[in-house]
């Protein structure tokens, strides 16, 4: 599972593998694991999906917490002779070994390039090889998310050469290849190309292929790894893009999943969040304001129904993160963006009850209003990175927040652009037509500013969407003939077609509920 | 070196714009798409793909940065508006390449036309006339924008307000304006007293009647789900 967010790196020297915690020996084997090793290897090599699912999910979790709170497992040599020395099961095992590292301790720099070279070793298995598996949708998810989230942390870790101690240095140096940004690309878009993904999406659209349907699982015999693998690295390019704050083609990477529809990125909870907390961030940065606002709508809507159904599960912590991170957004998009009615009554009371009163000041522009901003954006925001190699020129800077000052920076310098529109909005409220003078003259404003003004209003509120269309997503209109200004307001829309749909649908259910009633 | 004919042209950026799809984390690409941003700004052709996939390996390797080209970018990404394509640009250049003068004028252009400061605006390019004359078809890109924020918001428009917006005054103003009135259905009329008035075409923005009523429509795939009711 992708671990916490917030992780602090702690420095550690290079060969403190064994020191890291007392008592550590990676060659103890207890019996309770040499039994889960023996059990796993055999569900894999007779592909019992959902045997697997369950040592992965919940008996990996079990020993975990019981036997390995504050060390890592035992090593992969240790094991290795129960499972046949069998090669993908290893690379298997290590891939969750340095998972396991990673929520629990913190990595050194040599680990953290093992871990890189262990998924390297795998990736090219899967790429290359012909790999008879079946494994869980959660699993494969968590491989991408993981492969990602270890990306993210390397440059996070990388950018802080200030206090690296010399063999820190001479490792990242000799290393250089680790967790580069071209790999860790081109391995996601090698995943993308090689499962022929996007083409089976297409092809599923008119029957030609099965895959959603099927959950990604393959009923002919064959592997779902490398589909699924696939399909999950679209959210881990989005990922990457976001991370680098190229928004457009995160959101390039993301269009050929349909996200209006279920599909295997809603078959696991955390790729259903990380997909869509992207997906909105990516809008809201490109200013789409409104999508961003219909999809945080839909995914809090969706966590606030099934959260309770997730209290065991080690996902938890990380759906309550996120949920608190999209309600920040969501109170940023709807500050920028004043669009009430596309927020769910559900969502809506958890929004003023966080961020209320946040919000009504948000809208007063001033200092303090930026300060806001500031606050949300900075909690909510992905951990920007600087992906490029460090300088190892003395002296030696803490470069990780450069990445995050950008994003923040050109942030902030669009809301300072909408700062006037909330006072013009105000008197468009009241007015049904008023002349520019007169306008001008109640905003305390020359006459040129206030069509400036104007023309801001318009242009920040039609939004130009991804087929190049112009989308007014303003509540409040208004045209100029000459001199005077006519308000429009947008009157709410009844959808009296939806609710005949819904209703249809529903009465159906229930007479064939009826009809399955017997008398007795 | 001539300009290469029409033909050679096109093959030219359908490589670039295939080497963008299917190997864009390429570091050899670099000198191509670099390339290719000049062959933008010669033939007047634009595309923010390969644009990105540039400023990103930029972004990787920094030593590889080229500022004139970073700023030939901009200046085509700004002639985009009103897409947003100037800051998502921004978004892959780092803060001190920003810092630099040019970069900072251009953000300052930037900055006017995203708060319809036109006078300001041109005012400003005047000064910085060795960047946006080094891009041919930027003064039309503006002028473009300028008049699709005003159809946003204007059905009849005053002279001098048109006039500051796209920079034209006096005898090519119109000409200009006959060319608008023949071409894109502009009609001129006298405004009372203080001269002309432009009634600018009408579209659902600044006819807010024209808006179509999109909740009205139910699309045939929400009807497919009641099909197996119906039949």
């Amino acid at each position: 599972m992708a671990a916490n967010y917030d992780y602090e790196e702690a420095p550690g020297t290079y060969d403190d593998v064994n020191r890291q915690d007392l008592g550590y020996d990676p060659n103890f084997v207890p019996d309770s694991v040499k039994s889960f090793v023996v059990h796993l290897y055999r569900h894999i090599r007779e592909k019992n999906v959902y045997e697997i699912h369950q040592m992965y999910e919940i008996s990996f979790q079990t020993l975990s917490n019981r036997l390995f709170k504050d060390t890592p497992w035992p090593s992969v040599d240790a094991v290795a002779h129960y499972v046949d020395n069998d090669q993908v099961f290893c690379l298997l095992y290590r891939e969750m070994w340095f998972r396991h590292l990673y929520a629990r301790l913190s990595p050194t720099l040599k680990q953290r390039i093992d871990s890189w070279d262990n998924y390297c070793s795998l990736f090219q298995v899967v790429l290359h090889r012909v790999v008879n598996m079946q494994l869980p949708n959660q699993w494969l998810w968590d491989m991408v998310d993981e492969f990602v989230y270890q990306f993210q942390s390397f440059c996070q870790y990388r950018a802080k050469m200030k206090n690296k101690t010399e063999q820190e240095i001479a490792l990242l140096r000799q290393f250089d290849q680790a967790w580069n940004v071209y790999g860790v690309l081109n391995y996601l878009q090698a995943f993308v190309e090689k499962s022929n993904i996007i083409q089976i999406l297409e092809q599923e659209k008119d029957g030609g292929e099965q895959f959603t349907a099927t959950d990604g699982y393959d009923y002919s015999g064959g592997s779902n790894v490398l589909k699924v693998l696939g399909y999950f690295s679209m959210v881990g390019l989005l990922r990457v893009h976001c991370l680098l704050g190229d928004y457009q083609t995160g959101l390039k990477c993301l269009l050929p999943i349909d996200i209006s529809q279920q599909g295997v990125y809603t078959s696991v909870i955390g790729s259903h969040i990380a997909t869509i907390y992207h997906y909105g961030f990516a809008n809201l940065m490109m200013r789409r304001y409104v999508e961003a606002i219909r999809e945080f709508n839909k995914i809090l809507l969706y966590i606030y129904k099934i959260k309770q159904f997730h209290e065991k599960s080690p996902q938890y912590e990380q759906i309550l993160k996120k949920n608190e991170q999209m309600y920040a957004l969501l109170a940023i998009c709807l500050s920028l963006c004043p669009q009430a009615k596309l927020v769910e009554e559900t969502v809506n009371s958890q929004l003023r009850e966080k961020y209320g009163e946040k919000m009504s000041r948000m809208q007063r522009y001033d200092d303090e209003a930026f300060a806001i901003y500031d606050e949300l954006f900075s909690y909510a925001c992905p951990k920007f990175i600087t992906p490029s190699a460090p300088s190892f020129e003395e002296p030696l800077v803490n470069y990780n927040q450069d990445a995050y000052r950008l994003q923040l920076k050109l942030f902030l310098y669009e809301v300072k652009q909408q700062q006037l529109l909330s006072g013009v909005r105000t008197f468009l409220k009241v007015y049904s037509t008023i002349s520019l003078g007169k306008l001008a003259n109640y905003m305390e404003v020359d006459e040129p500013t206030l069509r400036s003004i104007l023309f801001t209003y318009k242009h920040k509120t039609h939004a130009v969407d991804s087929d190049g269309k112009i989308i007014s997503n303003a509540d409040l209109d208004f045209y100029i003939d000459d001199d005077m200004i006519h308000v429009v307001e947008s009157k709410p829309v009844k959808r009296y077609g939806d609710y005949f749909l819904r209703q249809i649908v529903k009465f159906e259910g229930m007479i064939t509920d009826m009809d399955r009633i017997k008398l007795e | 070196m001539g300009r290469e004919t029409p033909k050679q042209q096109q093959q030219i950026s359908y490589t670039v714009e295939q080497l963008v799809a299917v190997n864009p984390y390429n570091p050899d690409i670099l000198p191509d798409l670099e390339n290719f941003v000049n062959e933008q700004v010669s033939s007047q052709t634009y595309s923010l793909e390969a644009n990105l996939c540039l400023l990103r390996l930029y972004q990787f390797e920094p030593d590889r940065m080229s500022t004139q080209i970073v700023a030939r970018i901009l200046v085509k990404a700004l002639m985009a508006m009103p897409a947003p394509d100037f800051s998502l640009c921004l978004f892959l250049i780092p803060e001190r390449v920003q810092m630099e003068e040019q970069f900072k004028d251009l953000i300052i252009l930037s900055h006017y036309l995203e708060t319809g400061r036109f006078r300001q605006f041109w005012d400003e390019a005047a000064k910085s006339r060795h960047i946006v004359e080094a891009v041919p078809g930027f003064e039309q890109a503006i002028q473009t924008y300028a008049i699709h924020v005003l159809s946003l918001t204007y059905q009849k428009i005053p002279r001098p307000v048109l006039a500051e917006a796209i920079n034209i005054e006096g005898l090519s103003l119109d000409k200009f304006l006959e060319h608008q009135a023949a071409n894109s259905g502009w009609i001129l009329e006298k405004g009372h007293g203080r001269g002309q008035l432009i009634v600018l075409p009408r579209n659902e923005f600044n006819h807010p009647e024209l808006k179509k009523s999109a909740g009205d429509t139910v699309p045939l795939e929400h009807i497919t789900r009641i099909f197996p009711i119906l039949g």
